[in-house]
């Protein structure tokens, strides 16, 4: 148990998902000019982070992984190189079936999701995280752990981003550093603040 | 022949896929902190992106609008496949390095980008081309950020030594910093500043414009 919050601490604060592993930069950068908008976003990826990750996870161990098949009767199998296809199709399918529920049965969490849902599907921290969680070997009950924790982390990176860069449009920027240049210093030092977490062990 | 070099060309500078179409950043900064690194992911992702451009714009018309993005994916997905193969049998080291960043060629948004905005609407040579140059812009971006966070980081270019450290009895105190994520940050900011200094057309428009100072005695 304290293991498990251990690693959702760490995936939140210490290893940040945006700010520490640069992952989902493109909707990070694009989609944090307003609050609304970005709480939106963030929360669409807390969902589907919570869910395609472990679905990876039982993919790999079950389908995967070197030797997974022994319950199939095929113990030599290691289809591990196909890994990457069945990530990003189970990423996609699960997105496209996550917009049908929610279209058919909570039509306004649908509607205030709009169209970032479908944009999620090429955000690269999904995938990033289905890849982490290959490469550190998490079991199941880790994968769910670290799944929601790492989009509550990246959730909470772009809405106080998306706070820093609406009181940032009334200051005077240089020219050549309008709009996207000042966003990358601010995301800089937002990333320097970050790391003083580092030290924090639970 | 001029129209293929403009292609070519023009993503490196003029309209460079991480300063000014923000795609691609995704990738691009956590593997910048050695240069031999980053040289791996960048012929990597060029080869990616050229040749998905090709495919993808070879097939451009067998492929049903509704469901382009994911045939798109998976050729996009079967050459990183074998990218990332190769380098796991050639360069192991380098391999482990990168880490699940070869992996996350899929999800960049360049290549996404350039074969829904360019290789569907283009012939095979064309596209492929085009995928060479915004690899290639790409590559540019990533390649002078390495070189400063190696060069001033550690002291070292392709972990030749170049400037000696103080700790091995030379005269350079390496600036830590630049070797920790958020320098990439700075280092891109600046980058996009110098660019957008020289080119003055790229400079984003401000939302709100301060007001005049209003001159002594004019005031109520």
């Amino acid at each position: 148990m304290e293991a498990l919050l251990s690693l959702f601490v760490r995936s939140i604060f210490i290893e940040n998902m945006a700010l520490a592993f640069f992952l989902g930069m493109c909707t990070f950068l694009a989609i944090s000019k307003k609050v609304q908008a970005a709480i939106g976003l963030g929360i669409a990826v807390i969902v589907v982070l919570g869910i395609t990750v472990p679905v990876n996870n039982l993919i790999y161990h079950y389908l995967l992984a070197d030797g997974a098949l022994a319950w199939a009767g095929y113990p030599e199998m290691d289809l591990s190189f196909l890994g990457l296809l069945s990530y990003i199709g189970v990423i996609a399918a699960i997105v496209q079936i996550l917009e049908m529920f929610l279209d058919k049965f909570i039509p306004t969490l649908y509607n205030a999701l709009g169209v970032f849902l479908p944009l999620i599907t090429v955000n690269c921290a999904i995938l990033g995280a289905a890849l982490f969680m290959v490469e550190r070997d998490y079991d199941f009950a880790e994968s769910v752990v670290f799944g929601v924790g790492s989009g509550v982390g990246w959730a909470l990176a772009v809405i106080a981003l998306a706070g820093i860069r609406e009181k940032l449009k009334y200051s005077d920027v240089p020219d050549g550093l309008q709009g996207l240049g000042i966003t990358f210093i601010t995301a800089g030092l937002m990333a320097l603040g970050f790391m003083s977490f580092g030290g924090i062990d639970i | 022949m001029t129209a293929m070099k403009e292609t070519l060309t023009g993503p490196i500078f003029k309209n460079n896929p991480i300063a000014l179409q923000i795609l691609g950043i995704c990738s691009a900064l956590a593997v910048t902190s050695s240069l031999r690194v980053t040289l791996v992911m960048c012929v990597a992702l060029t080869v990616v992106t050229a040749f998905s451009g090709m495919f993808i714009s070879s097939i451009r018309r067998h492929i049903p609008g509704s469901i382009r993005i994911i045939v798109q994916m998976v050729i996009i997905a079967s050459l990183v496949i074998v990218v990332d193969q190769f380098l796991k049998a050639y360069a192991f080291t380098i391999s482990k390095q990168l880490s699940v960043f070869v992996g996350l060629i899929i999800t960049n948004c360049i290549v996404m980008g350039r074969a829904e905005a360019f290789a569907m609407k283009n012939p095979p040579l064309p596209s492929f081309i085009d995928g060479l140059g915004n690899g290639l812009g790409y590559s540019v971006v990533l390649i002078a950020v390495a070189v400063v966070r190696e060069l001033f980081g550690s002291g070292k270019l392709m972990g030749y030594e170049v400037l000696p450290l103080i700790t091995e009895g030379g005269w350079y105190i390496p600036n830590g910093m630049l070797l920790l994520p958020p320098s990439a940050f700075f280092l891109i900011g600046g980058f996009i500043w110098v660019l957008r200094s020289v080119r003055k057309e790229q400079v984003e428009e401000s939302e709100f414009k301060l007001a005049r100072h209003t001159p002594v005695g004019e005031g109520v």
